[in-house]
C-alpha cells in the first residue's frame, strides 16, 4: 500500500488552501477549445468534500438563472489552476445536501467569524 | 519482438495525464527477473527463455533445482516461468531483465490467476438474466430451461452454475502508462486479474496497438 501512496504523492498538489463544506470558493478551470486555452471561473458554495488522497473530490453548487448547478472537481486535477476561498461559511454538517431543497433566503449560509 | 517479465500486483489507483484526465492504473512491481535457462529450437525443439523472479531461501529449494540455478549463475528464485521468444540468441543465462524493457505508451498482454469466486450461479458466472423477484414469481435467479423436452437429456456445453474464478486469465492490450525503472514499478492502464500481491506475467501484446 505504501508504494501506491508513493505514486500518488507525485501527483498531489501542495498549494491547496484549506476549505470545507459551507465555504464559498472560486475555481479556476483550464479549458482547451481546439488550439486555444483559457481559464473559466466557477464560483459557488462547497457542499461536500469526498474521498482521500489523490482521489479526493469536492462539489461546488451555485444557482444560475434559477437552476441549481453542481460541479464536482477532482481536488488534485491539473485542470484546476487555482482555488480561491472567498468566504468561510458557518455550517454544522459535512455534507450540505439540504441546500438542494432550499432557495433564496433559506439557502443562505452564515459567515464564520473568528 | 517478444519480451516479457514477471511482476507482483500492488494495487490500483489513478494518475492524471497531461490533459488533466484521470487514468485508472494498476501498479505492478515488475522484476528484476533473471534468465535461468535459454531453450533453443535445435536443442530443445522450441525456443524460449526461463525467467526467475523474487529470491528464495536456499534450504527451500531442492538439490536438483539448486544445480539448475547454479548452472545459470543465479540465486534461487521463488517463481520460474517460461516465456516463448523468437530470438533466444539475444539472451544469456544469468542476464537481468528489468521493467525498462517496456516504455510508456506500449501495449502489453497480462496473465494472472483471477480471484476465486467459489460456486457461482449462472447469473454471476455466465451473465444470465434474472426473473422477477416478486409478484408471485417463483423464478428468481435460477438458470431457467436447460433445453427442449424432446431430447430427454442435457446437451454438453450447457452453461450451468459451478466454480468460478481462480483460473488463469489473459487480458490483452493494456497500455503502459508509466515506467519507473529505479523502483521497478510498472503502471498499466486498466485492471489486472487477481488479488493484490498476486503473481502476474506481462508480455508484449500479441495483437499490438489496435
Amino acid at each position: 500500500m505504501d508504494l501506491l501512496k508513493e505514486i500518488e504523492r507525485r501527483y498531489l498538489k501542495k498549494d491547496i488552501p484549506p476549505f470545507a463544506a459551507g465555504d464559498t470558493v472560486r475555481v479556476h478551470v483550464r479549458v482547451v477549445e481546439g488550439a486555444r486555452e483559457r481559464t473559466q471561473l466557477y464560483e459557488g458554495v462547497v457542499i461536500k468534500r469526498k474521498g482521500s488522497g489523490l482521489r479526493e473530490t469536492f462539489t461546488v453548487r451555485r444557482v444560475t438563472y434559477g437552476i441549481g448547478v453542481e460541479r464536482t472537481f477532482p481536488l488534485h486535477s491539473p485542470v484546476l489552476t487555482k482555488i480561491e476561498v472567498i468566504k468561510k461559511g458557518k455550517v454544522r454538517r459535512a455534507k450540505l445536501y439540504y441546500l438542494r431543497k432550499r432557495s433564496g433566503r433559506a439557502a443562505r449560509i452564515r459567515e464564520l467569524r473568528q | 519482438m517478444s519480451k516479457g517479465i514477471l511482476a507482483r500486483k500492488i494495487g490500483m489507483t489513478q494518475v492524471f495525464d497531461e490533459n488533466g484526465r484521470s487514468i485508472p492504473v494498476t501498479v505492478l512491481k515488475a522484476g528484476p527477473c533473471y534468465v535461468v535457462q535459454v531453450k533453443e529450437l535445435g536443442r530443445d525443439g522450441y525456443s524460449s527463455i526461463q525467467l526467475g523472479f523474487e529470491s528464495q531461501a536456499k534450504q527451500r529449494v531442492n538439490q536438483p533445482l539448486q544445480g539448475h540455478y547454479k548452472r545459470a549463475g543465479v540465486a534461487p528464485c521463488r517463481y520460474l516461468r517460461e516465456l516463448r521468444v523468437d530470438n533466444p540468441e539475444a539472451y544469456t543465462p544469468g542476464q537481468e531483465i528489468k521493467c525498462d524493457i517496456f516504455s510508456a505508451g506500449e501495449y502489453v498482454d497480462v496473465r494472472a490467476i483471477s480471484k476465486g469466486k467459489g460456486y457461482a450461479g449462472s447469473i454471476k458466472r455466465h451473465g444470465f438474466s434474472r426473473g422477477p423477484m416478486s409478484h408471485g414469481s417463483h423464478h428468481h435467479r435460477g438458470p431457467g430451461s436447460l433445453g427442449s423436452v424432446d431430447q430427454a437429456r442435457v446437451f454438453k456445453g450447457r452453461l450451468l452454475p459451478g466454480r468460478m474464478g481462480g483460473r488463469k486469465q489473459v487480458v490483452q492490450n493494456l497500455q503502459v502508462a508509466e515506467v519507473d525503472s529505479s523502483k521497478n514499478l510498472l503502471l498499466l492502464q486498466g485492471s489486472v486479474p487477481g488479488p493484490r500481491g498476486g503473481l502476474v506475467e506481462i508480455n508484449a501484446a500479441v495483437k499490438a496497438g489496435r
